[in-house]
């Protein structure tokens, strides 16, 4: 049986994607879901941004605006940013430690529509009697009393597409410690490989908390528990403190795999080694350890007593510290280097000042005291989009530009690249910046309209405006994407001939195999090691023989289908006493598909050494 | 010096301070015009972070514009590899040690701020100083009561307190979480829902006839469909007219003397009544109280805490809550009032005032 290249229908194309468990298509799979719920939570935000505009604007009020704030909040941290930051990893960081795949190609697999079923749910609550209503945090008091089944759509939708990202992240830990080439050390390692592992740590210690809390939750809305019903001994704090010990890791899984993206970047554009390396290993360790430590900070006036909000105070700031090594190890990356202004390095440049000012607000924030104004206001709104998305979205754009010749085998138009890097750019200073002063001005966050007077009518429009600059830059991104995959220009292994690291070894697309033979890795930057002593591939590390392979299956994909089936018969048990065996019909389809897996032997195939030597042949030919 | 150009350089640094100005907000809602003891320590706590931040920023800034200007690729040199640099101790230990430093400095005001601000020992109820005013604030869906529990009175929506000396607050919500925010006066704290926090804030005389007498307050927790619209407005009054307006409400009663107004009155008892007290001293316990007290009514600021004060707005409140504020608890509990009963009802809740 040969898998390799040959022309598909679309019917098989498509089976192909929902059988597959092969690093590089997932990547694919979570770029195309993750871009599709950053388009839906970016409309939301327009939306908002629309209402926003005037004072005592009618556009989308009071319930229905809640709806739209809670699904732009939630669909963009759970469902853009999560499964883009995964389509990175997916796509790089096996290459980069010179493996041939995952750790558990099919928990990979089940990982992925985990995440996309979660996801659908989640958005099903739009035509099924409207959307959850009670914010992305979701505080317990408030979305007890929501009617409707709103908060039962993200409570379900959030626990399965949470399990997904568990898996995900065990996945990579796993891969990272075992599957690195020989030669790769923990300190030979690139640091986007660094930043998705530590990051998959923080998903290993910070998911549970979530996943207590989504089932605690769920037992008070769909089965009559009182968690968090004080009236009957419960206590609404707790969800507060679960889901901040969730949350605000969740920050640094987003932020540090986006720092790692950065790091290639600036090393590869500036074409210099990493400044510091070790010392940025050792920032990436330490925020994702001080990232545990904080999560009070978001509940300074909660009511918690001087105490904690000191200790709580005290603990954010010193994150400052690693953060800011890091800020000044870029720059000197940069410092003697010869720095090439593509379209990545542009996003790379640009979020050291955004995501510089992002991070100040944070350490003004730390300071309780004065956090008392800014908690809830729009300080802290502009405060956390200057860090996801000066931070996060910058690092997604980038990495998106950077890898893409990788992942698709073209390269994206460098001048609409940078037309939509423009745009973005002015559009998210032009509607973030003001919001700071809104903030102190006074305005709460979460709010759907404001009369006039209160002075906050000039910022508003302003921002407004801004949102439509960021809105634009997407469209020409998506032209782009058209432009390329229509007629785009063949990308070379080496796409930007200034690689460093494994993946610019591999012919663009990779094979499936990625490495004909496993490299032998001689230090830090391997590839460009390689280079530098005149080489044209990598040092081999095994003779070339027959490789193995994980076979394709469906099961991951029935098996997600099986609990979205099972959480909406759950959901509607209150109403029609059959849907209780719907929920269980689901359930069922799930563990009979794992059941089928435990039993069922899987041993996989092999490439033929033959196959391989053509593959690899053609490859250097084309 | 030519007569236009200092004639521009003036309007300049007019536009200049005008729009500094501007950018303060305004008087009775903005933080960044303090207007009593807390929000005077969080200003100074803001602008020493932004201080400290601003240092940072300029200096980043700075590295920043000269590495992008001075090592970017220039043509002929695209093949050009520079020295690979491992990194360098000294420059690390100097930016990790700096920031710990201006970190410190930071971190020290801070914790005894934090510490200031939950200062609530005189508001305990036995050794309890006769001058000390104490307020219960309890937050509901889309409405504020305000307490006085020495004073046995109960007012909403339109706190009224004494400025220059320390007013002592009791929070806590009836329903879901809100958030108790006087932006000009000092920073928030949230109403729980299973406990009371405490807290305490100070309005400066001065600063209050600066804003007109009125400050604003604002719910900073969403809480539902109206969270935009749950405001509250704050009348500041020296000492001495704040212990009057308390003698008044002590022994405030409706008094109704115009015959439509008596009517009102008359629909008032048979549909209002049983959420609604008319009187500031309602005995009845909190879980009783389920909408706000109205006995000085007349006096308000504003309608449903967000319309101005006229009879109009009254009417198109009563006539159809939802569309004033969508999700209230009120509309739909008394049924479809004829126009002549709203018009009743109207001059009946106009004429409640104790000033």
């Amino acid at each position: 049986m040969s898998t390799l290249a040959r022309k598909k229908g679309v019917g098989a194309v498509i089976w192909d994607y929902l059988t597959t468990v092969d690093h590089k298509k997932i990547a694919i799979l979570y770029l195309i879901a993750g871009g599709i719920f950053f388009l839906a939570g970016g409309v939301e935000a327009l939306l908002i941004r629309i209402q926003l505009a005037v004072p005592n604007n009618d556009f989308v009020v009071g319930g229905l605006y809640n709806q739209i704030l809670t699904m732009h909040g939630t669909t963009m941290i759970f469902l853009a940013a999560m499964p883009l930051v995964f389509a990175m990893m997916n796509a790089v960081v096996p290459i980069q430690i010179g493996a041939r795949d995952v750790a558990f190609p099919f928990l990979n697999a089940l990982g992925f529509w985990l995440f996309f079923f979660g996801g659908v749910f989640l958005n099903c609550s739009w035509f099924l009697g409207g959307a959850p209503d009670a914010g992305w945090t979701s505080y317990a008091s408030l979305s007890l009393e929501s009617p409707g089944h709103g908060i039962d759509f993200y409570v379900l939708g959030l626990q399965i597409s949470g399990f997904g990202t568990l898996i995900g992240g065990i996945n990579f830990l796993v891969t990272i410690v075992t599957m690195r080439a020989p030669g790769m050390t923990y300190m030979r390692m690139p640091l986007f490989t660094w930043t998705t592992f530590v990051a998959s740590a923080l998903i290993l210690f910070a998911f549970p908390p979530l996943t207590v809390g989504l089932i605690l939750m769920m037992m008070d809305r769909l089965f009559g528990g009182n968690f968090f019903d004080p009236a009957a001994g419960g206590n609404t704090i707790i969800w507060e403190h679960l889901f901040w010990i969730f949350g605000h890791p969740e920050v640094y899984i987003l932020v540090l795999p986006a720092f790692g993206i950065f790091s290639e970047i600036f090393a590869t554009f500036s074409k210099k080694r990493l400044f510091g390396y070790s010392s940025m290993v050792f920032a990436t360790v330490l925020i994702g350890f001080l990232g545990f430590m904080v999560w009070a900070h978001h509940m300074f006036t909660a009511g918690l007593g001087p105490v904690a909000n000191a200790i709580f105070a005290v603990a954010t700031m010193a994150i400052a510290v690693p953060t800011g090594i890091k800020i000044f190890n870029w720059l000197f990356t940069m410092w003697g280097g010869n720095i090439r202004f593509t379209t990545p390095m542009l996003y790379a440049v640009a979020f050291i000042p955004s995501f510089v000012m992002g991070g100040v607000t944070g350490v003004m924030n730390a300071a309780a005291a004065a956090d008392y104004q800014y908690h809830d206001s729009y300080f802290v709104v502009a405060h956390f989009h200057y860090v996801i998305v000066g931070g996060v979205v910058f690092g997604l754009l980038a990495g998106a530009h950077y890898w893409w010749p990788k992942m698709f085998g073209k390269m994206l138009s460098e001048k609409l690249g940078k037309v939509t890097f423009w745009l973005f750019f002015i559009g998210f200073h032009l509607t973030f910046f003001i919001q700071h002063f809104l903030g102190l001005m006074g305005m709460p966050r979460r709010v759907f309209t404001y009369l006039p007077g209160q002075g906050w009518e000039t910022g508003n429009l302003i921002s407004t405006i801004g949102a439509f600059f960021m809105a634009t830059a997407t469209v020409v991104l998506l032209i782009n994407i058209v432009v390329t995959t229509v007629k785009g220009k063949k990308a070379d292994a080496d796409a930007w001939g200034d690689g460093r690291t494994l993946e610019w070894a591999v012919a663009s697309p990779p094979p499936e195999y990625n490495f004909a033979q496993t490299p032998l890795v001689r230090g830090l930057d391997a590839y460009w090691i390689e280079k530098m002593e005149g080489r044209k591939g990598l040092t081999p590390a095994e003779p070339l023989g027959d490789i193995h392979m994980p076979n394709p299956s469906i099961l991951p994909f029935i098996i997600s289908l099986g609990l979205f089936i099972a959480a909406f018969g759950f959901m509607y048990h209150k109403q029609h006493s059959w849907s209780l065996f719907v929920g269980i019909a689901g359930l069922l389809i799930t563990l009979g598909s794992m059941f089928l897996r435990s039993v069922i032997d899987d041993h996989g195939f092999h490439i033929h050494k033959e196959e391989i030597l053509e593959a690899e042949n053609k490859g250097v030919k084309a | 010096m030519k007569k236009w150009l200092l004639n521009w350089r003036l309007f300049s640094l007019f536009s200049v301070m005008a729009l500094l100005l501007a950018g303060c907000g305004k008087p009775f809602l903005s933080t960044l015009q303090p207007a009593g003891e807390v929000a005077h320590m969080q200003y100074s706590l803001m602008l020493l972070s932004t201080a400290i931040m601003v240092l940072v920023i300029i200096v980043v800034t700075i590295i920043f514009v000269y590495v992008v200007i001075r090592f970017r690729q220039r043509k002929g040199e695209e093949k050009k590899i520079p020295k690979q640099v491992e990194g360098s101790h000294k420059l690390e230990i100097i930016w990790t040690v700096i920031p710990i430093l201006l970190l410190i400095i930071l971190a020290v005001p801070t914790v005894s701020a934090t510490f200031k601000l939950a200062d609530v020992k005189p508001m305990n109820k036995e050794k309890r100083d006769k001058n000390t005013v104490v307020v219960n604030v309890r937050a509901n869906l889309y409405w504020w009561e305000f307490e006085y529990p020495d004073y046995g009175i109960i007012t909403s929506q339109d706190l009224v307190v004494p400025t220059n000396q320390r007013v002592y607050f009791n929070l806590k919500s009836s329903d879901v979480k809100h958030s108790f925010w006087i932006p000009a006066v000092g920073g928030k704290m949230d109403t729980n829902t299973e406990n009371k926090n405490q807290f305490w804030l100070e309005f400066d005389q001065k600063a209050a006839d600066k804003a007109g007498g009125i400050f604003y307050g604002k719910c900073a927790e969403l809480c539902g469909p109206s969270h935009a619209l749950m405001d509250f407005k704050v009348k500041a009054l020296p000492r001495k007219e704040f212990d009057q307006w308390v003698e008044k409400m002590k022994h405030a009663k409706p008094v109704v003397t115009d015959p439509v107004a008596k009517q009102g009155e008359e629909i008032f008892n048979k549909s209002c009544i049983g959420c609604h007290a008319v009187t500031p001293v309602d005995k009845r316990p909190e879980q009783a109280r389920t909408a706000p007290n109205l006995a000085n009514f007349g006096d308000r600021e504003r309608i449903a805490g967000i319309l101005d004060h006229t009879e109009a707005n009254l009417k198109k409140w009563l006539k159809d809550p939802n569309s004033v504020k969508p999700g209230n608890k009120m509309a739909g509990t008394y049924g479809n009032l004829t126009d002549e009963q709203i018009n009743a009802l109207t001059k009946y809740l106009m004429s409640l005032k104790v000033e």
